[in-house]
Formats: structure tokens, C-alpha cells, sequence
């Protein structure tokens, strides 16, 4: 239940552009453990901005 | 054993479809429709996108996508299917597959119900699949880079100028059916415009107060949305505020236009961004409540399985069943701007190639199915009703006597006093000649939704929140493709001016801006200002472009077959590119070459011109003035479908020139890009 409600709110965010924050602190740990990753509000932020600023997808 | 349950489910959804196809004279329950559909839909994708996948574009489960050798946890991401699903469908389903359907009921609820069935399964969901697939291995490209690298720079750019031209087209026809909802409807105006300091204050609230929460802020905006309604009511019927909210078509066009250039350039945070919370939420939430609603209530279709308008001269659209029925119904067939989404975050979030049938295949299906609801929804009104609501008011008037004569004249009988009450039932103050299939969906969802809850007496509400879902996605649309516009347009200036291309300076984004608004704004203003209501002439210029470039992203798929070697498989995006070439050549050959003013804006033009030189006044317009915007409009919608013409046509070629010189090739053309497996460890 609790996995489930997880993957809905994950669904829900994604839709508006908004990917998993753990996700991205995942593979910044991985793969660039010397880099500082962003905070989750700059990585809201961030994404705020790439769904937004240049253009975006989204259909009539 | 493991094909028994598919081989029954076949079998259900081929006897609902016989039941539905063979009907006449008694009324059909609409469930048959949804388990045609449902049926056919699960067979298609279990064994059609899982052919396509398995041999046609031999999908590998160990070759890694791009979310996996490219990851960087922002733009790639490798993402659990299910819930990329989600957010595929969120971007492909619009407005369009609402509206189309609800139009095309004009001629029966059989003809869209057979074409989006049948257009989904072989030609829709094949597009979105075979773009995804084809960005999917190129790391993610857009639809205009992946023509450039399979079919070269001079197709790339004739296909990002289509695309263009498609997005302003698109932007004038939903504003244009914003306006036709929310004219002289002060309950409507208000619930609309008081999204607009509700958003500003969610955007205040993520930028300020609770940063990034966008389940709360979502939450209270909902709460908002629903004070709207409530009190939307009082305002309309205040004698103060209620003209204050009444607005003419033409008024609301300049409205949206203003809005439109202000919106673009505001901040995305502050108006855009929490809009688009609101619009997704409730575009997600009231889709699947319409699909409960209608279950429970099974409701009995009204509207015949064919009309008599299904050989031309229908009130809501001109021109007869074929080709025109096949650009009527785009989105929910066939779309094709679905090909800029499946080019666009999609690919870069799938975490496996064997995942590609569900995403691409899978969520056309599902926006097929919103499509085959909102042609229910249609089908379940009274036909007097529907056509009353649907028909220009230079055909039928616009006071319930004249409608209701007009009407039954057609063939479809109704009472003027069944009109007058169910706009007294909505609380609208009237609801003649409220085109655009937007009013008319919801009309449908206020008579499914009140069955479902709260009875008659809510009647008024479900309608205004219809309404104020149909119009919060639009104006989502609207501001977030004028942005898009901006910048496929100062990529497009950058080609001739290369400092245009600079998207952090200021002028060239401004200028692009109002040239984009001024585009869509002039095509709206001619809707609006159009006696015969405007989406009459625009919708089928907008299903003509979207069929075009379904078509050029078809023809691409079929360039990248041969040019893989896998040409013995091009079958399966061939016969859908041909059938598309014929019904959009078809249908902007008609009307550039028709006889028939109706049809043809040449012949239109022609009529009017020669009216104008013998000093005469043609009915609808009322001066010499009126006269030459008339022809005017007809010479730019002419142009409009030439240009569209050549540029499909001339892709055409490029696709032939592509196809022969692959077939000639011995070697695998295709300009896959191979990720560095070293580097996926």
C-alpha cells in the first residue's frame, strides 16, 4: 500500500515535470561522489525551468 | 493455451462491435461502444505493438537507452514504466481528443467510433511508437533533428516550418473554442479568470511561503477551484458583477490575446508552472471519473449510428465523410504533434527498450479511449439538442423558437422549451449555438456526472466545472505553446539571422513572442469574427495540419525502416502514411479545388469577389467592408492549406529519394546512436 501510494505520488510529479529527487542524489553519490549535489529546492527549481523555459512538451 | 483469454476478449470485442456497427432504429446501450473499444484496444497491444516491438524494430532489452548511458539524474533518468505511462499520457492528451469526437458526432456515432477504433490501433499508436522508438535510439533527438539526420538538413527544416505553422494553428483553434464556451457566460468567465490570481497566489506560495510542495499547494487551489464554481453563481446572477463577467466573442479574442503575450513573458514559476499543477491534476482526476461515470450509468445513445450528413452539408463542419471525417477526428486517431512529445522527455526517461510498446503503443490507446468517451458523451444528448448547440447561429438563430424550428427542419426534432430548460439546467442563459464541442462535452458530463452525484439540481455545477476543465487545460496550452512557438520560431529566424538563436537575450525572445501571439491571434480574431462561428473553417485546417505531420513522422519511421534493412516490415507504417497522404491531399486539394463554397475557400474567395465587384453584399456580411476580410480570410486559409501541400508532398519525395538510395545501399544506413556499453557499467 505504502509502495503503492509512493509510486502514485511519483507519477503525479513526474507528470508536471517535476523527476524523482532521491533518484538524482542516487546517482550523484554513484557517479560523481566529490560533486556537491543540488538541494532539493534547487532541484526543484532546476527542473521548474527545464520543463518550462525552453518550450515544453505537451499536446492540444 | 496462453492465447484462450485473448482469443475471448477478441470475441467480445468483435461481437460489440457487430452489435454496434449493425444497429438501426433501436437505441444501443453505450457500454457496447466502450468494450468494443476497451476489447479491441487490449488485443491490438498484446499482439500488434508486441509484433511491431519484437520484429519490426527488434527491440533489445540489453542494449541500454539513453536514461541508462546517459544518465544525469535530470534530463535522463531511467524511470519505472508505470509511471512514466503516466506522464506520457499526461502530455499527449489534450483538448483535442474531447473535441474532435464531439464534432464528428454530426454524422452519427458510428462513423468516429470506427475511424478512432480503427485509426488508433493501425496508424496512431504506430506513429507515437515508431517516433519514440526512433529518438530512443538517437539519443533522445526532437522530431526536426531526427529528419534532419535520417532524411537530411532541407527536409529537417521543411518539417520544423510545418511544425510551426501546425502550433499556431493549434493555439487559434483552442482559444478559439475558449471563446465560444465562455462568451455571454458569466458564470463560465468568472471561474476562468479567477484561475488566474489563484495560480499567481500557488505560485507565490512555492516561490515564498512553502517552497516545492506541490501536493499542498495543489490541494488548496483545488479548494479554490471549487469556491470559483460555487461562487461563480452569484456573481453571474449579482446584477453588479454578472455584466461585469459578460463578455462578446470578440471582446474574449482580445482578451486572450492580451493574456496570451503577457502570459509568455511572466515569470514560469509564477503563473505557468502552478497552473499547469492545477490543469494536469484535474485533467487526470475528471477523465477518470467521466470513464467511472459512464459505467455507472450506462447510458443509452441518443444520436442515430448514421445521419444524413454524412454526405456533406452537416451544419457543425462542412464536407462529406471522406476525407473529411478523417481529419476531424485527429487527436485520439491519429496525431500528429504526438510526434513532438514522443521526441521530447519521453525518451529520455525509459529505462528499457522493452518498455517502449507500453509507453508509445499503450498511452495512444489510452487517449483513444478518452476520444471514444467524449463521442459517447455526444451520442448520449437528444440529436435536437446536439445540433441546436452545434450549429452556427447563422443557420438556426439564435433565440430557442428559431433554433428549435431550424432544427427540427433538419430532421431532428426538439422543443423550444427543451431548450430554454436545459440551459436553465446548466445556468447558462443560453445555449444556442455554443460550438466549439467544448459546451456540448459538457453538457454531456453534467447529465453523466449528476446521474453519478448530487441529482438534477447539480446539473448547473457539473457543467461550470466541465467548463473550467476544458478551459484551465486550454489556456495551459495556450501560454505554455506560445513559449514553444517562441522558440521553434527564433530557431527557424536563427537560420537566416544567427543572433536570433540566442534564447537568454531579451529582444529576439520578445520579438518572437508577439510574432508568434500576433500569428495564432490573427487566426483567432478571423474564427471569431467568422460568421459561421469560426470552427467551422478553422478546426479543418487544424485536422488537415495534424494529419500532415502525422504523416511526416510516418514517412520518417518508413524512411528509418529501409534504411535499418527491416524494408519487409514497412507495411506497418506505409499503409498508414497512404492513408493519411490520400485523406490530407484529399481533403486541402477540396478545399483549395471544390466547387463548393462551403467546402472551397477558393470558390468561396470567387463568390464573394464577384458578388463585391457587381457592388453586391453577400449574406453574412453586411458591408463592402465585411466583404473584402471575407475574401481576404479565404486567401490566407488558401495559402494555408497549399503551403501545407507542398510541404508534405515535398517530404514525400525526400522520403521516396531516402527509401530508393537505402534499398540500392547493402550496408544499414540507419544512424543509430551506439551507446559506449563501457561506460553503462
Amino acid at each position: 500500500m505504502k509502495a503503492l501510494l509512493a509510486k502514485l505520488r511519483e507519477t503525479a510529479l513526474l507528470m508536471v515535470g517535476q523527476p524523482s529527487y532521491e533518484a538524482y542524489l542516487q546517482h550523484m553519490r554513484k557517479h560523481h561522489p566529490a560533486r556537491e549535489p543540488m538541494t532539493r529546492l534547487q532541484f526543484f527549481r532546476d527542473r521548474e525551468r527545464a520543463r518550462y523555459g525552453s518550450g515544453g512538451g505537451r499536446c492540444c | 493455451m496462453r492465447h484462450v483469454s485473448w482469443t475471448i476478449i477478441a470475441l467480445l470485442a468483435l461481437s460489440s462491435l457487430v452489435v454496434v456497427a449493425t444497429s438501426r432504429g433501436e437505441q444501443i446501450n453505450a457500454l457496447w461502444i466502450i468494450i468494443a473499444a476497451v476489447g479491441t484496444f487490449l488485443v491490438a497491444y498484446r499482439y500488434y505493438a508486441l509484433y511491431i516491438g519484437r520484429k519490426v524494430m527488434r527491440l533489445d532489452p540489453t542494449r541500454p537507452t539513453p536514461a541508462i548511458y546517459r544518465a544525469d539524474g535530470l534530463d535522463y533518468v531511467a524511470t519505472d514504466r508505470r509511471v512514466l505511462f503516466g506522464h506520457h499520457f499526461a502530455a499527449i492528451a489534450g483538448a483535442g481528443p474531447l473535441v474532435g469526437p464531439v464534432l464528428a458526432a454530426q454524422m452519427g456515432y458510428l462513423p468516429g467510433t470506427l475511424w478512432i477504433i480503427a485509426g488508433v490501433v493501425l496508424a496512431g499508436a504506430v506513429q507515437d511508437f515508431m517516433v519514440l522508438f526512433i529518438s530512443m535510439r538517437r539519443d533522445g533527438r526532437s522530431l526536426g533533428e531526427l529528419v534532419r539526420l535520417e532524411m537530411g538538413p532541407v527536409a529537417g527544416t521543411i518539417a520544423l516550418i510545418g511544425a510551426f505553422i501546425i502550433m499556431v494553428i493549434i493555439l487559434a483553434v483552442l482559444a478559439l473554442i475558449v471563446v465560444r464556451a465562455l462568451a455571454e457566460s458569466p458564470w463560465g468567465m468568472f471561474t476562468v479568470a479567477a484561475t488566474v490570481p489563484l495560480a499567481m497566489a500557488m505560485g507565490v506560495y512555492t516561490r515564498w511561503i512553502r517552497p516545492g510542495r506541490i501536493g499542498e499547494v495543489s490541494i488548496l487551489g483545488f479548494i479554490g477551484l471549487m469556491l470559483a464554481i460555487v461562487y461563480g453563481q452569484s456573481i453571474a446572477e449579482s446584477p453588479f458583477w454578472g455584466p461585469l463577467f459578460t463578455f462578446t466573442p470578440v471582446q474574449l479574442c482580445w482578451i486572450l490575446i492580451g493574456y496570451g503575450a503577457v502570459a509568455s513573458i511572466l515569470p514560469v514559476w509564477l503563473l505557468l508552472a502552478p497552473r499547469d499543477y492545477l490543469s494536469t491534476f484535474l485533467k487526470i482526476g475528471a477523465i477518470a471519473a467521466l470513464a467511472i461515470g459512464i459505467l455507472i450509468m450506462a447510458p443509452p445513445l441518443q444520436m442515430p449510428a448514421l445521419t444524413k450528413f454524412i454526405d456533406g452539408g452537416g451544419p457543425v463542419w462542412s464536407g462529406a465523410l471522406f476525407p473529411f471525417l478523417f481529419i476531424t477526428i485527429a487527436c485520439g486517431s491519429v496525431s500528429g504533434f504526438h510526434a513532438l512529445i514522443a521526441s521530447g522527455t519521453t525518451p529520455k526517461l525509459i529505462a528499457s527498450e522493452t518498455d517502449a510498446p507500453l509507453i508509445g503503443y499503450g498511452a495512444m490507446l489510452m487517449e483513444a479511449f478518452v476520444a471514444i468517451m467524449a463521442l459517447v458523451g455526444a451520442s448520449i444528448l437528444e440529436p435536437g439538442l446536439y445540433f441546436a448547440m452545434n450549429s452556427p447561429a447563422a443557420l438556426i438563430g439564435t433565440d430557442p423558437a428559431s433554433a428549435a424550428n431550424a432544427v427540427t427542419a433538419m430532421g431532428f426534432p426538439i422543443s423550444a422549451e427543451t431548450l430554454a430548460q436545459t440551459a436553465r439546467d446548466v445556468g447558462e442563459a443560453s445555449i444556442i449555438s455554443r460550438t466549439g464541442g467544448a459546451p456540448t462535452l459538457a453538457v454531456a458530463m453534467a447529465e453523466i456526472f449528476s446521474h453519478v452525484a448530487g441529482g438534477p439540481a447539480w446539473k448547473a455545477f457539473w457543467y461550470h466545472f466541465a467548463i473550467l476543465f476544458e478551459a484551465l487545460f486550454i489556456l495551459t496550452a495556450v501560454d505554455a505553446g506560445t513559449r514553444a512557438g517562441r522558440f521553434m520560431l527564433q530557431d527557424l529566424i536563427g537560420l537566416a539571422i544567427p543572433s536570433f538563436r540566442n534564447t537568454t537575450s531579451i529582444t529576439p525572445g520578445i520579438i518572437a513572442t508577439m510574432l508568434c501571439v500576433g500569428a495564432w491571434g490573427f487566426f483567432l480574431y478571423q474564427g471569431v469574427t467568422d460568421p459561421l462561428g469560426g470552427v467551422n473553417t478553422l478546426w479543418p485546417v487544424f485536422g488537415i495540419s495534424n494529419q500532415m505531420l502525422a504523416a511526416v513522422a510516418l514517412m520518417l519511421a518508413t524512411a528509418v525502416l529501409f534504411r535499418m534493412k527491416q524494408d519487409r516490415y514497412a507495411w506497418v507504417t506505409v499503409l498508414p502514411t497512404a492513408w493519411l497522404l490520400v485523406c490530407t491531399v484529399t481533403a486541402g486539394g477540396l478545399k483549395i479545388f471544390s466547387a463548393d463554397p462551403a467546402v472551397s475557400f477558393l470558390a468561396h474567395a470567387r463568390l464573394f469577389s464577384d458578388a463585391a465587384d457587381r457592388g453586391e453584399v453577400l449574406a453574412p456580411a453586411k458591408s463592402m467592408e465585411e466583404m473584402q476580410r471575407i475574401i481576404f480570410n479565404d486567401w490566407v486559409d488558401l495559402t494555408l492549406c497549399a503551403v501545407f501541400l507542398v510541404v508534405v508532398l515535398s517530404l514525400l519525395f525526400f522520403t521516396i529519394r531516402t527509401c530508393l538510395a537505402a534499398r540500392k545501399s547493402d550496408v544499414v544506413l540507419a544512424r543509430e546512436i551506439q551507446p559506449a556499453r563501457e561506460a553503462t557499467a
